[in-house]
């Protein structure tokens, strides 16, 4: 998983640039458009570097977020071998967001300063994990719908244009896709098992189908999307677009299974666009802005979780000298 | 092999595969809650290994006659698991999971490389592979229990205050098992006791480099009952919880 790192830009493009010196402004984006990286030290415009933190820092959020909902099945997961695979699954979520901290990091932000900011509400994560995992069908759909989408934004984030970015977001899409595998090989299972499976794999895929149509954020008709971060490569392809792509892929595999989708509109249409009863965007921004069912209970989760830690980061950032015990 | 000899292999086994899971899954738990990442990480690292290992065991369990490892580790109750009451308990904050976590692996690591050398061939072999896994479990919890028990004031305190916690279940785990003496007497198994002393040869260099105090010895009082199905108030929940999915349709392949 987890990132859709979609940008929300309804920043204008001369508001963008202004202040930045036009010849270095020129020279950077004549790289861009020829392909080239750019690496930490190298000039950027200021607003280059605060969409790529704000981006990448809201992916590794969405990466610890993320491992919540999916975390609360490993120790109900059934069998050794969904037990064994969910943990790897959920450990490699962790492992990301250790490595896009990282790349974050290397564009000035503190790892500390963004978890700040996560469990202080400041900034944002992926908005499917404010939706509750009720059975394990849901923590399977997860690992094959969510997945699915996050590979989907990867692979094209991975093309842009900061070099630390692009490359944990090619380990991660490697990583991504056994995580695909996994969930479709539980999806699989569950949609040709016993009529209880069945019947909750169904379960799970109708309460997860609005949230997966928001995944890739809002449309393009309602984002003013500028043109600028495409330019940037910073945003590598439209919200719709991906939006597309991933009914394309994925609505076929989902009805071979003889799961049903819940939505009477859905259809891939002549010219090969599928279309689909437009996302409820006023239920997306609500849950965006804290009025999901499970947002205050995830940064209750995480803040609890950076308070009980307190005690051990202080201690390791202690200096070598040791503490002795009193004698009296 | 004889029936009794078989019945004492299966006990051994029984126990080194209950306290793996039991640890494995309580492990588990931190993920997604570490106080770091990298920690959270390793946690979730050696649960894998655990509960990878006790899989292995049960697959040799299955080899004598038991059912299948997930039936077994799926659909007993709790009062026919038979892993130490350490494993069980709550993780309780990172301190007592840490000071666990040491005092188990010490344990475990002595357990397997005793049983390396086997003279029952399946374990044996498995013995060889865990063993170079244990190693980097043992390195976490040295490296983590040292830098904790020296840092400062408080991690002071709070590790001391989990070690004295743990202590008297830790030492539970050596508890001894009733037909143990056939599987010393076959060199199968080298037995509890001896267990016990190595266990405390090896830790107790780091305990010191920590600057944690063991309890006088005066007040050791082992906390059995484990092996033989006996448990604290925790197992229970934990196995309802681990088997739910599973017991929710056992007619179903998951």
């Amino acid at each position: 998983m987890y990132g859709n790192a979609y940008i929300d830009p309804n920043d204008k493009a001369t508001a963008m640039t202004a202040g930045e010196d036009p010849k270095k402004l020129e020279e950077f984006e004549a790289r861009i458009a020829r392909g080239e990286k750019i690496e930490p030290m190298d000039w950027m415009p200021k607003e280059y570097r605060k969409q790529l933190v704000r981006m990448i820092e809201q992916h590794g959020h969405s990466e610890i977020i993320g491992a919540l909902p999916e975390g609360t099945w490993i120790t109900r997961a059934p069998g050794f071998r969904r037990k064994l695979a969910l943990m790897a699954k959920v450990q490699d979520e962790v492992g990301h967001a250790q490595l896009l901290y990282s790349a974050a990091e290397t564009l000035g932000k503190s790892r500390e300063a963004m978890i700040n900011d996560l469990i202080t509400g400041k900034s944002k994560y992926s908005n499917v994990f404010n939706y509750p995992a009720y059975t394990w069908a849901d923590a399977c759909i997860i690992a094959w719908l969510i997945d699915a989408g996050a590979i989907i934004n990867q692979v094209a984030n991975a093309k842009g244009s900061y070099g630390p970015y692009c490359r944990a977001l090619d380990r991660i899409c490697t990583e991504e896709s056994f995580h695909l595998k996994y969930g479709h090989d539980n999806v699989v299972t569950l949609a040709t098992g016993t009529p209880k499976q069945r019947e909750m794999v169904q379960a799970a895929l109708t309460r997860w189908w609005p949230p997966i149509m928001h995944f890739f954020g809002p449309s393009d008709k309602i984002s003013n999307h500028t043109e600028i971060l495409m330019r940037w490569k910073v945003k590598m392809a439209t919200n719709d677009d991906m939006r597309q792509q991933f009914l394309n892929m994925y609505v076929p595999k989902i009805w071979d299974l003889g799961l049903t989708l819940p939505d009477e509109n859905l259809i891939k249409n002549a010219a090969g666009k599928w279309e689909y009863t437009e996302p409820d965007w006023d239920e997306f921004k609500r849950v965006v802005n804290g009025g999901g069912p499970c947002n205050a209970e995830r940064l209750a989760v995480r803040r609890n979780a950076e308070e009980r830690g307190r005690w051990v980061r202080e201690a390791l950032n202690t200096t070598e000298s040791k503490y002795i015990v009193p004698l009296a | 092999m004889n029936q009794k000899t078989t019945e004492a292999i299966k006990e051994l086994l029984y126990k080194m595969a209950d306290d793996l899971l039991i640890i494995g899954h309580r492990n588990s738990e931190w993920t997604g809650l570490g106080p770091i990442l990298e920690e959270d990480i390793s946690f979730s690292s050696m649960a894998q290994d655990k509960i990878g290992q006790a899989q292995a065991l049960y697959v040799l369990l299955n080899d004598l006659g038991e059912q299948e490892p997930d039936t077994v580790a799926f659909m007993r109750n709790a009062n026919q698991f038979h892993n130490s009451q350490l494993v069980e308990l709550p993780n309780g904050e990172y301190d007592f999971s840490l000071v666990r976590h040491f005092l188990f692996d010490h344990a475990d690591q002595l357990r397997f490389e005793s049983v390396a050398n086997s003279n029952y061939e399946p374990l044996a072999k498995v013995a060889r592979k865990v063993k170079g896994e244990l190693k980097y479990h043992v390195f976490h919890a040295n490296t983590w229990f040292v830098k904790l028990g020296s840092a400062n004031e408080e991690s002071h305190n709070r590790m001391q205050a989990a070690f004295n916690e743990a202590w008297n279940y830790a030492l539970g785990m050596f508890e001894p098992s009733k037909n143990e003496y056939l599987l010393i007497a076959e060199g199968i198994f080298e037995g509890e006791e001896t267990l016990q002393e190595k266990w405390l040869a090896n830790i107790t260099p780091f305990i010191i480099k920590a600057g944690i105090s063991i309890p006088s010895s005066e007040t050791w009082n082992p906390v059995y009952g484990g092996r033989v199905g006996k448990h604290t108030k925790h197992l229970s929940p934990l196995v309802e919880e681990m088997s739910e999915v599973f017991r929710y349709d056992p007619t179903a392949e998951w």
